[in-house]
């Protein structure tokens, strides 16, 4: 059974010193299904949503493994080729609504424009997707907020915006990278809610990166576990919640705050915890070897 | 209480804060004023940790910087320990000063690059960073003693914050004000962080006021919660009741939009 998109056994590198970043990384998403990146800062999520987006960093390169989007190898084409595929099936809601929007342009060229430069739409065809897709977020007088800047907006719209912009050109696959770290719980909950409908009307592909498992068990379906760039837990929303199998997931897991449960108490992640999994990554970063013979 | 100490570290009545709304700003005359706090009052107890709460825009932090007098409230009483610091000078509010500390949200912004932690923790005691009281400060913390001569940038996220804390501590204040210490935070490093401060309330019995806007994260900390909207509490209560028996829609919309880590209950 394959995905829509299929990372195998994807292994990353810092260029400078040689760190790894990803771990033989494996994931399969099946159209119109959410997944979930979880681990904490610095254990990889972001960095697969960007290489699955082809915008890793100069400095991180891809040691081996496959992305297959929609069984295209984006490895194995040039990167015109890359980009061309990327940016018509593919597309990302990033973290922070503030710096993705460019401050000294109207909203509605910052949406247009993509439609017209990676798809080839006519400007007047890509003006009225723009509205389309504004009015569909709950955007009151769409035709007027296309002609505002971003600082005229609260985060929660501006964060409508960029859900719009992503769904504009109807792609299969959307990586969200910590959509809603930025905004209060209130308003978080209904560009979750506006997410999740929205992905289910159109059959979307959802790759979710976030820290919250709370927001995790509201979105995904099903999800993986990252630990310093090794998937430590691969499952569905229902089993982990039930029962998580590996003792990181577990100790994240009883990490998260509960405010429904009074005798909740806080439990960080212990020593013994982090060792064993920081053990489990050494083991099998000792049996890797790489397939490329890019070291020596 | 035996000393001659006010029972209540805060005494706020009727706190308001406005500002010059420039958006609206006349090309002649004064910008039209925009209130922030519109008649705020409460009280903290000596020891109790208040929760202050609220969504963006709401003036919780507003509230936090007025309190600590970093901006001048425009109307209002705001007690402490007694004396009225509404409306201090700077040179009156000195000596007040080392009595009241802060915790800033984001560790990274709040230290300065190019200073070692322990000078750092050592600059409001106008002391040297090998001063016995910056590892004193630090072992609170639970930083091992080398730390002070690291930089901030060799430091994560929680151990960051953890300076912050010692830097605040250092000064053995009474009262600290902490905004949105942990929103910045992995899980398991807020989990740490909050423990911390659960800790030293306790050991150093300093009075506490933490900002946030997570309810869950308040629920074990604080004794007390004042919730906040557009610049007026719409709820004070204890945090008990206030988790089981909330009594504003605000409130119940707050707690409501908690992503619990549980799937089987669906947005």
């Amino acid at each position: 059974m394959s995905g829509f998109l299929e990372i195998r056994g994807l292994s990353a590198r810092l260029a400078g010193t040689g760190q790894r970043l990803l771990r033989s990384v494996d994931i399969s998403l099946p159209a119109g299904s959410v997944r979930g990146l979880v681990g904490e800062s610095g254990a990889g999520k972001s960095m697969i949503g960007k290489a699955v987006l082809g915008v890793l960093p100069k400095a991180v390169e891809v040691i081996e493994g496959e992305i297959l989007l929609d069984g295209q190898d984006l490895q194995k084409v040039s990167p015109a080729e890359r980009r061309r595929l990327i940016g018509a099936k593919a597309a990302l809601i990033p973290q922070d609504p503030l710096t993705a929007l460019n401050p000294s342009r109207r909203i509605g060229p910052q949406i247009t424009d993509r439609l017209v430069d990676i798809l080839g739409w006519t400007k007047a065809r890509a003006a009225t997707r723009a509205l389309e897709v504004l009015a569909e977020v709950s955007i009151p007088e769409p035709e007027r907020i296309m002609r505002l800047y971003p600082h005229e907006l609260s985060g929660g719209m501006r964060q409508r915006i960029l859900i719009a912009s992503a769904f504009a050109a109807e792609p299969k696959l959307i990586v969200a990278d910590e959509p809603t770290t930025a905004l209060d719980v209130t308003v978080q909950k209904q560009i979750l809610k506006l997410i999740s409908e929205l992905q289910a009307r159109h059959g979307t592909a959802l790759l979710f990166v976030t820290h919250d498992l709370g927001v995790v068990s509201k979105v995904c379906d099903t999800l993986s576990v990252l630990y310093a760039g090794k998937v430590v837990e691969d499952t569905t929303v229902e089993r982990f919640f039930a029962a998580p199998q590996h003792g990181y997931s577990s100790a994240l897991l009883a990490a998260t705050p509960r405010h429904t449960d009074p005798s909740s108490s806080l439990k960080p992640v212990p020593r013994e915890v982090l060792d064993a999994v920081a053990a489990e990554v050494a083991a099998s970063d000792a049996a890797w070897r790489p397939s490329g013979g890019a070291r020596g | 209480m035996a000393d001659n100490r006010a029972d209540n570290i805060f005494e706020v009545s009727d706190l308001r804060v406005d500002v010059a709304d420039m958006t609206r700003k006349p090309l002649f005359g004064p910008a039209p004023r925009l209130e922030i706090l519109k008649g705020i009052s409460f009280t903290i107890p000596r020891g109790a940790v208040l929760g202050i709460v609220g969504g963006s825009g709401s003036g919780k932090t507003t509230l936090g910087r007025t309190m600590v007098r970093l901006a001048e409230p425009s109307g209002g009483r705001m007690l402490f320990d007694g004396h009225d610091i509404a409306h201090l000078s700077d040179a009156a509010m000195r000596p007040l000063r080392p009595r009241i500390q802060m915790i800033f949200q984001d560790p990274l912004s709040s230290l300065n690059p190019r200073l070692t932690v322990g000078r750092t923790v050592a600059a409001p005691l106008n002391a040297r960073a090998n001063d016995p009281r910056v590892g004193e400060a630090l072992e609170h913390v639970g930083l091992p003693a080398n730390f002070a001569r690291r930089y901030p940038h060799e430091l994560s996220g929680g151990q960051r914050q953890r300076v912050g804390i010692a830097r605040a501590i250092a000064m053995r204040p009474e009262f600290i004000l902490a905004d949105e210490i942990v929103s910045g935070l992995d899980v398991s490093s807020q989990a740490q962080v909050l423990m911390l401060l659960e800790k030293l309330v306790a050991e150093l019995g300093l009075t506490l006021a933490f900002i946030s806007h997570d309810l869950s994260v308040i629920r074990r900390l604080c004794s007390r919660v004042i919730v906040l909207r557009s610049g007026e509490i719409v709820e004070d209560a204890a945090t008990v009741d206030l988790f089981e028996r909330p009594q504003h829609a605000y409130t119940r919309e707050l707690l409501d939009a908690i992503p619990t880590p549980d799937p089987s209950v669906r947005w």
